[in-house]
């Protein structure tokens, strides 16, 4: 079962090192990782992704880092998430119209075409990108990255609106 | 404003921080804060190896509770170093190292004596710096104490360039901590406090299960005192030894895999264990299924990942040892009002019989082969067991933590979550510089006593006059121990031969006192003679029983229900 962790840190030097290696010494698998700046230049976000079922041990290693400010788990009904990914997929001459047709579905936008491959760039939620890639697969799949997960809650007072409505409805 | 070198802002930020003694050896790139230390107040101590520097600072904290101060060079200075860094983040010592590093501008390149210092601790110390920037020393030197000793304690290392130290700036004193990650619980949730208040009174059989923790909060007379208004039996761990003391009637001695046969199965037919400052090592558990399977848990401690790491407590309570004593005192106190607590006499019927049908067991044949336990427990006697004992790690060790009784707190030093053979010599030369007035007597292994006794030069050559018992098995005891028992008595790599080396001439070497007791008739006068010098070292040999077994024993990952207490009892 995988399970999303968001992670704000202080934005200082080597704290991407702090994290890793606390997961690996910990024997925690990460699923993706993905660090960025947030709004305040002072913090950076870690969008973690893992395995495994002890999630609160994490959350507690991942406090006991001096440079961890916060740890929030996203679960499933309460965060939007998003990836992207760039994948190549073999479309010879004859074979490219059915590709690029099943693509335009799925909104993934051809990014390179080469003699034999088309490479499309998609970004979505994991779900849909799995999806794509199931759908590409029997073409034949080149080379794939992935840029791992990054996800936010959901704004808390869209619920309390909603469930305020409901009251008084 | 003073401009100050690097160098020069590191002396007096330690000075600022209330240091009085650093360990260290010198080398190239820490060359820059050897200058100003001529200069300071603070002392400093020339170990032989950083390895014992390291442990000499962990002795020092645990003996008298302030953080004690390591430097060493890059490279090889720093690697040595990680033995008691992690030593001391097992142990949660606080402990603050400060290492020199190559030049910013050399880093990176395998220059000569580079090691990746910030990388290599990163996973044994509780927080890591490398300054580049020489204005931030004052702050980072702050942080570091505060990290080392607030919370759970441990060590912080400095890694400072050596163009840092040689780089000048204007001298500020620290400012405010700015550590918006770092805030550790002082106090308990005084619901949970209530709630567990609640869950002891109404225990039928509840055990104090004592970890190391009360000792670093400075909390065994607030212990004591709760186990009393309580009436609770505590067993304390291996890290928890004279927490409270062990001629208590509540006291219930070691838990564990050497531990004393009540205190282990206390723990087992408990309906309710209250650990403080303890983390259900697996040292105490054994097979942690079928560990205490009766027990509800109250669970206290200040790092909450240990908190359901092991064990899921029915009342976790994040908090200071020290602190949420205070409240459940208060609260216990509030909850009986004029009673007292519930006598609870059939539990302590089955323990006192326990404890009557189960003690401690060793024979020694006036004309046998000295047995170790005799050696403690004869020093204890002419001591009053008035003294800071330090061990190694092996069979030593063992004998001394279960046959010494300790009676304070602090008293008791070892490696216990790391298991660092050559631990106790360095250990008891940094104790007896922060207790100059106890008596403090390392109890060692050969084995043990092999990889550190050089810094018995480092005790003469400082006039730091430690005593040591070196228990000669002349085997690395508790590993033939193990291949006894559990390799069909095939000895592999254990025999450390009886006659090399000859450790009165060795002692003498180093500048101590040697003295040998070879039969158990002249343990005592040896002892005598060796408490009658205090103007330098002393080694004391004793040639001990090579076949000697700790017992009770729990082999490792056994059920805590199967205590062998004697060879018999494997059939």
């Amino acid at each position: 079962m995988n399970h999303v962790i968001s992670v704000l840190t202080e934005n200082k030097p080597g704290v991407l090192a702090r994290v890793s290696s606390m997961f690996a010494r910990r024997g925690f698998n990460i699923h993706s990782l993905a660090v960025g700046p947030t709004s305040d230049p002072a913090v950076s976000r870690m969008t973690v992704v893992v395995d495994g079922p002890e999630m609160e041990q994490i959350i507690k290693q991942l406090y006991k880092l001096v440079h961890v400010v916060k740890v929030m788990e996203l679960s499933g009904a309460d965060r939007i998430e998003r990836e992207i990914m760039m994948v190549r997929v073999n479309a010879e001459p004859k074979r490219r119209h059915e590709v690029l047709d099943a693509a335009r579905i799925f909104g993934a936008d051809p990014v390179d075409l080469g003699v034999n491959t088309v490479t499309f760039e998609l970004s979505g939620a994991p779900h849909r990108l799995s999806d794509f890639l199931e759908l590409m697969r029997p073409y034949g799949i080149v080379d794939l990255v992935k840029s791992g997960r990054i996800a936010l809650a959901k704004d808390p007072k869209t619920k309390e609106a909603a469930r305020a409505a409901l009251r008084s409805a | 404003m003073t401009t100050l070198s690097g160098a020069a802002a590191l002396v007096r930020a330690l000075e600022h921080e209330g240091v009085d003694v650093i360990f260290g050896v010198p080398g190239g790139a820490i060359l820059p804060a050897y200058d100003p230390i001529l200069d300071s107040p603070i002392r400093h101590i020339l170990a032989r190896h950083e390895q014992g520097a390291g442990h000499m600072a962990s002795g020092y904290a645990q003996a008298c509770g302030r953080v004690g101060v390591v430097w060493a060079t890059s490279g090889p200075g720093a690697t040595n170093l990680v033995t008691p860094l992690q030593d001391a983040h097992m142990d949660s010592i606080p402990v603050v190292a400060i290492t020199g590093q190559v030049p910013t501008t050399a880093i990176g390149m395998d220059a000569f004596q580079e090691a990746h210092t910030w990388g290599i601790s990163m996973p044994c110390t509780k927080h890591n710096y490398l300054v580049t920037d020489v204005a931030d020393i004052p702050d980072v030197i702050h942080e570091a104490f505060h990290l080392a000793s607030t919370g759970r304690p441990g060590p912080v290392l400095v890694d400072l360039p050596k163009n840092i130290l040689n780089s000048e700036m204007t001298w500020h004193r620290p400012g405010q901590l700015n550590l918006p990650g770092y805030k550790p619980s002082v106090k308990g949730h005084p619901k949970q406090v209530i709630s567990a208040i609640e869950m002891i009174h109404r225990s039928e059989r509840p055990v104090l299960y004592v970890g190391g923790g009360v000792i670093r909060a400075g909390a065994a007379a607030l212990l004591r005192q709760f186990a009393e208004l309580a009436n609770l039996p505590a067993v304390t761990t291996l890290m928890a030894r004279g927490a409270i003391p062990d001629s208590h009637p509540l006291a219930l001695g070691m838990p564990g895999m050497h531990g004393t046969y009540t205190a282990i199965t206390a723990m087992q037919r408990a309906d309710l264990l209250v650990a403080i400052g303890a983390r259900f090592d697996d040292r105490v558990t054994g097979d942690p299924a079928s560990f205490a399977p009766l027990a509800k848990v109250v669970h206290i401690d200040v790092d909450p990942a240990e908190i359901g790491k092991v064990r899921n407590p029915e009342i976790p309570i994040v908090g200071d040892a020290y602190a949420v004593l205070e409240q459940l005192i208060a609260a216990m106190h509030k909850r009986l009002g004029e009673e007292l607590a519930p006598r609870r006499d059939a539990w302590f019927a089955t323990l006192h019989q326990w404890k009557a049908e189960h003690p401690l067991f060793y024979e020694q044949d006036p004309d046998g082969k000295i047995q170790q336990p005799h050696v403690v427990e004869e020093l204890h006697r002419l001591t009053g067991g008035d003294a800071i004992v330090v061990a190694g790690v092996g069979q030593h060790q063992m004998w001394t933590s279960q046959h010494w009784g300790f009676e304070r707190p602090n008293t008791w030093i070892n490696s216990g979550g790391l298991g660092t053979m050559g631990f106790a010599v360095p250990a008891a030369v940094g104790a007896k510089v922060a207790m100059p007035d106890e008596l403090v007597f390392a109890i060692d292994g050969d084995g043990c006593f092999q990889m550190t006794f050089q810094e018995l030069i480092t005790a003469s050559v400082e006039k730091i006059p430690v005593k040591v018992a070196v228990m000669n098995n002349h085997s690395l005891g508790m590993v033939k121990q193990w291949q006894r028992l559990f390799y069909n008595e095939r000895y592999s790599a254990v025999d450390l031969t009886d006659h090399t080396p000859d450790y009165v001439k060795l002692a003498e070497a180093l500048g101590c006192a040697g003295l040998r007791a070879d039969h158990p008739s002249e343990v005592t006068p040896t002892l005598e003679k060796a408490l009658a010098i205090d103007d330098r070292p002393v080694v004391v040999e004793f040639r001990c029983d090579p076949d000697a077994m700790v017992f009770p024993m729990v082999p490792a990952g056994a059920s805590n229900d199967d205590v062998i207490e004697r060879l018999e009892d494997l059939g």
